[in-house]
């Protein structure tokens, strides 16, 4: 079509520099806290072959064991082994995490796109509604959540989630505000694509960094609602374990035995502690894509 | 005479500063040939890029007239002006942020395709690769990210994607200015290859009227927010007939030092005036070093220029009358070398 | 007389995805007193870099000087302490940056923030500061100086900010100005009245300044001398006049012979250089402009490393520079 030669081009472009994931790699803190949280959850996914006892099957004779060779970690009040029931809780704690984050998602993403594009009285009601309620003290307001439609941890988290959606909400709302000024957006306006394509196609692949973060990050703060509320009992209902419903078993005969509460609580630091260096590996390691020198 | 591809007539373009209006365009009229390149030419403020985005409506123009072809583009409805931007495409001065950094090449150039034609999918990827080769690229580059390249290769990259559709009008914003000396004259090169291939007519907004004067037949150039010289670019270029164009010209220095030393040169004094209070009457007149007592009283009539074109300007028809000759010979005349006004 | 500025051999190195990369190369050029140097090249090339190696600006950007020695009136700066540096920024050496925005503070006055430089350097009075400050804004014909002393930088146009910055680089009667590309963020007809200004106030103090563009026709405009440069190294350094009248190296004349005003004297379409400016993750073996050089011929040019090498005209990076003399000179004479 056109007498432009190819050799006038450049024979090879600039090679790709180093991506997302070569950058996470080299950031050692995030790298050692992945793996700590892929041991987590593959032990949570394979909890049957890795505990050594039935999480639910009590002993009248071995109530609140120190720990030795046959109860790890000791037993509790019921005469359960402790390590076993950590083991299975983590299903329950993660998976109730992971429905908090996505139900926060589900709600906050939309709105926060719809905001920062869209703009105008529509942002202004979106984002004073959001304002009203990230002014609320997160656990509070899922108690009350939690009081009005009963407690189990599937509402607990539900209650999370919602509370959590205007913290996404927000994030996704900045980024969009910035990238919508981008130039590449008034490039795909111009060649006429719709609203719907653009926000889909031009803006969200742009806002999935900082998306991510505190997707991350909310995973961990999720993690300790989580704990917090069946701590209150208001969340996991027994037979079932949730770590944070451990620590609020555990915990009225810390003078008797103090490793089941203090192995609660560590489990749930280090996961969580986990989730925000993951989150700030992340952070560093996206959106850098400019090249070096002059 | 054929039907022009592009006839814009009285596009103003405001904007609300506050409680005040800012007229970044007024009365702007021009026309393009099917097949044609005009220059717009102007500095920063000039409301060159403004009427290039309006063209577009990628900024809402206030009032006139838009028409392709005979469609107008400045009153059609959401979904026509969808459909027309399939007629009409732009390249942007910056191709670092023009180019959306999550897409790869194949993904940025198809999106044309898919958003305005019903293509198969192996249809739009030989396409893709076809229209690389043209702009010079291997097709083998089409799985690759826009930050993998070079400015010069990002765009083309643009030019490419903004091919792909055959329009009518491609607004070329400033399309080299980002780029290195070395590698600008390589995409002039290539825009001249595609539109003789093409038949596309192209708005080249500039601030560099050499460039201008290479790529295009016809020049209008504007100061803010009015054109105050058209005509052919070779008598715009060589005989101005605004004080204006001519301290344009004259400001870019030349690479040749035994010249720069002796040339006559305007060297403008003052700023530009701020847009949202410009001047009376003449809107150059507070930098122009010919100003007379008439350019502050009254907006300057448009004479026809000898050898083509119009110029706004009182020197035509008062003080010296020059009647559309060239400036160059009243500044011989009048023996006007390095001159300075400072306000 | 010595010079007042010698880069000998300055190499500076970042780190990078690819490794150490070198992006200005054993560079050496001198700067002497009352004398107008300008550094042009093309993005990539190192200008940039070498003038913020020479006064000890690269390490906040995590660049180090890894070789070299760069002399100042006499004292070595490469290796010296922050704390004597600072004593000589601002002070012998003044500076003048693209961005006339970024570079001033928008929180204080104009005045403020020139009288701040002389009190720093100067240790007088509050007063007299002032007065000096004034007195600069005048120099740089600020229109009632005294009055917009009191103004914000956002109260001034691109082209007075720019002023204003000279202002500020001049208000110590530096011994050196450095003034890396001031013009090319502003439109031309301002463009000119800033070179202009620049070359007047170093005509009346007798200062040096060491300018560095991407544009000849700045380098035109106000060089002594030129020093060019293409991928991190010294490929031709001249007098302003020889260096356009007889460049010797192929790419100085690509670089001309691309600019449109050029072809448009000469009536012929701008030839543009082939190819990419050459990238420091991956310099090409032997001569680093050899991939884009017309002139290039397989061997000599491809491999090992090109010297710069002295004659009559300057100094210049070419094997084939005798060969090519006749050659470039006419590829750009009128």
């Amino acid at each position: 079509m056109s007498t432009t030669t190819i050799e006038q081009a450049p024979a090879v472009a600039l090679p790709p520099t180093s991506t997302f994931f070569q950058r996470f790699c080299r950031n050692r803190t995030a790298m050692v806290s992945a793996i700590i949280l892929a041991i987590i959850v593959l032990a949570a996914i394979f909890a049957p072959y890795i505990a050594p006892h039935d999480p639910a099957k009590s002993s009248l004779r071995a109530i609140l064991k120190p720990p030795g060779a046959v109860y790890w970690l000791g037993s509790d009040d019921l005469g359960r082994d402790v390590a076993s029931r950590l083991i299975f809780a983590s299903r329950l704690s993660l998976v109730a995490s992971v429905q908090a984050v996505a139900i926060a998602l589900v709600i906050g993403l939309p709105l926060g796109l719809i905001a920062g594009y869209v703009g105008g009285w529509i942002d202004t009601i979106i984002s004073r509604f959001n304002d009203a309620l990230m002014s609320f003290p997160a656990l509070i307001l899922a108690v009350v959540i939690v009081g009005l439609m009963g407690p189990s941890l599937s509402n607990a988290m539900t209650a999370i989630g919602l509370v959590y959606a205007p913290r996404i909400m927000r994030v996704v709302r900045g980024s969009t505000l910035s990238v919508r000024e981008e130039v590449y957006i008034r490039a795909a306006r111009a060649m006429g694509c719709g609203d719907i394509r653009i926000i889909a196609l031009h803006v969200l692949p742009n806002v999935m960094g900082p998306l991510v973060v505190q997707a991350t990050v909310l995973m961990g703060q999720a993690l300790l609602a989580e704990a917090g509320l069946s701590f209150l009992g208001l969340g996991a209902q027994p037979p079932l374990a949730s770590w944070g419903a451990m620590l609020g078993t555990a915990f009225p005969y810390m003078q008797q035995s103090p490793v089941p509460t203090i192995a609660s609580g560590v489990v749930i630091s280090v996961t969580v502690l986990c989730f925000n260096l993951i989150g700030d590996g992340i952070r560093d390691s996206v959106g850098r894509m400019r090249r070096a020198g002059d | 005479m054929t039907t022009p591809c592009l006839r814009v007539e009285n596009l103003n373009v405001m904007y609300d500063v506050g409680k005040r209006k800012l007229h970044a365009a007024k009365d702007v009229s021009f026309e393009i040939a099917p097949g044609e390149t005009l220059g717009l030419v102007g500095e920063s403020g000039s409301g060159k890029s403004t009427a290039g985005l309006a063209l577009l409506r990628l900024i809402e123009p206030s009032s006139g007239k838009i028409m392709l072809g005979d469609t107008n583009v400045a009153t059609a409805g959401r979904r026509e002006l969808q459909l027309l931007r399939k007629r009409m495409q732009m390249v942007f001065q910056d191709p670092y942020s023009s180019l959306n950094p999550s897409m790869t090449i194949e993904q940025l150039l198809t999106e044309p395709l898919i958003v305005h034609a019903d293509m198969a999918a192996s249809d739009r990827r030989a396409a893709v690769g076809k229209m690389l080769e043209s702009v010079g690229l291997h097709a083998g580059y089409a799985a690759r990210y826009p930050h993998e390249f070079s400015g010069g290769q990002r765009q083309r990259i643009a030019i490419a994607r903004s091919m792909m559709l055959h329009p009518d009008l491609v607004v070329l914003d400033e399309p080299v200015s980002a780029l290195d000396v070395s590698t600008q004259s390589q995409i002039l090169k290539l825009l001249k290859n595609v539109q003789a291939a093409s038949g596309t007519a192209f708005l080249l907004v500039a601030h560099d009227l050499a460039v201008v004067r290479l790529m295009s037949p016809r020049v209008a150039v504007m100061y803010l927010g009015e054109i105050v010289e058209t005509g052919p670019s070779a008598r715009v270029y060589d005989e101005p007939a605004h004080p204006y164009t001519a301290a344009l010209i004259s400001a870019v220095p030349f690479p040749d030092p035994v010249r720069q030393r002796s040339a006559n040169r305007i060297i403008l004094g003052g700023d530009l005036p701020s847009p949202l209070n410009p001047p009376s009457g003449c809107r150059f007149r507070t930098r122009c070093p010919f100003a007379m007592d008439i350019c502050a009283r009254a907006a300057p009539p448009t004479v026809q220029v000898e050898g083509g074109g119009v110029a706004a300007c009182h020197l035509h028809t008062e003080g010296p009358k020059l009647g559309g000759r060239s400036l160059n010979a009243f500044m011989r005349e009048r023996n006007i070398g390095a001159m300075e006004v400072t306000t | 007389m010595d010079p007042l500025l010698s880069l000998k051999d300055l190499t500076v190195q970042f780190p990078s995805t690819h490794g150490l990369l070198t992006v200005v190369d054993k560079v050496s050029f001198d700067v002497g007193r009352n004398e107008v140097v300008c550094v042009v090249g093309e993005s990539g090339s190192g200008k940039s870099v070498t003038m913020q190696a020479a006064v000890g600006l690269v390490q906040t950007k995590g660049g180090r000087v890894t070789g070299g020695s760069v002399r100042f009136d006499g004292q070595e700066l490469v290796g010296m302490k922050n704390r004597h540096l600072n004593r000589i920024r601002g002070n012998d050496i003044g500076f003048i940056f693209q961005e006339p925005m970024s570079s001033l503070n928008p929180a204080y006055t104009v005045g403020e923030q020139i009288a701040e430089v002389v009190r720093r350097h100067r240790g007088v009075s509050r007063a007299e500061a002032w007065k000096r400050a004034v007195e600069m804004l005048e120099r740089v014909h600020i229109a009632t100086a005294a009055a917009r002393a009191h103004d914000y930088p956002h109260q001034f146009s691109g082209g007075m900010r720019q002023r204003v910055m000279i202002a500020m680089a001049i208000a110590c009667d530096p011994k050196l100005l450095i003034a890396d590309e001031p013009s090319t963020a502003l439109d031309v007809t301002i463009q000119a009245r800033i070179l202009q200004l620049i070359k007047e106030l170093q005509t009346a103090s007798g200062m040096s300044v060491l300018f560095i563009t991407h544009d000849l026709g700045v380098v035109a405009e106000i060089a002594d001398r030129v020093v060019v440069m293409y991928g991190a190294q010294v490929v031709e350094e001249a007098g302003v006049d020889a260096l356009f009248a007889t460049p010797r190296h192929p790419y100085t004349t690509g670089l001309l012979r691309a600019m449109p005003q050029v072809a448009l004297e000469r009536g012929e379409d701008p030839v543009a250089i082939p190819g990419t400016v050459a990238q420091a993750h991956a310099w090409p073996a032997g001569c680093r402009f050899n991939p884009r050089c017309e002139f290039r011929e397989d061997g000599p040019c491809t491999t090992g490393q090109v010297q710069l090498v002295r004659d009559d005209h300057g100094l210049v990076r070419c094997i084939r520079a005798d060969a090519l003399r006749t050659r470039l000179t006419q590829a750009v004479a009128a």
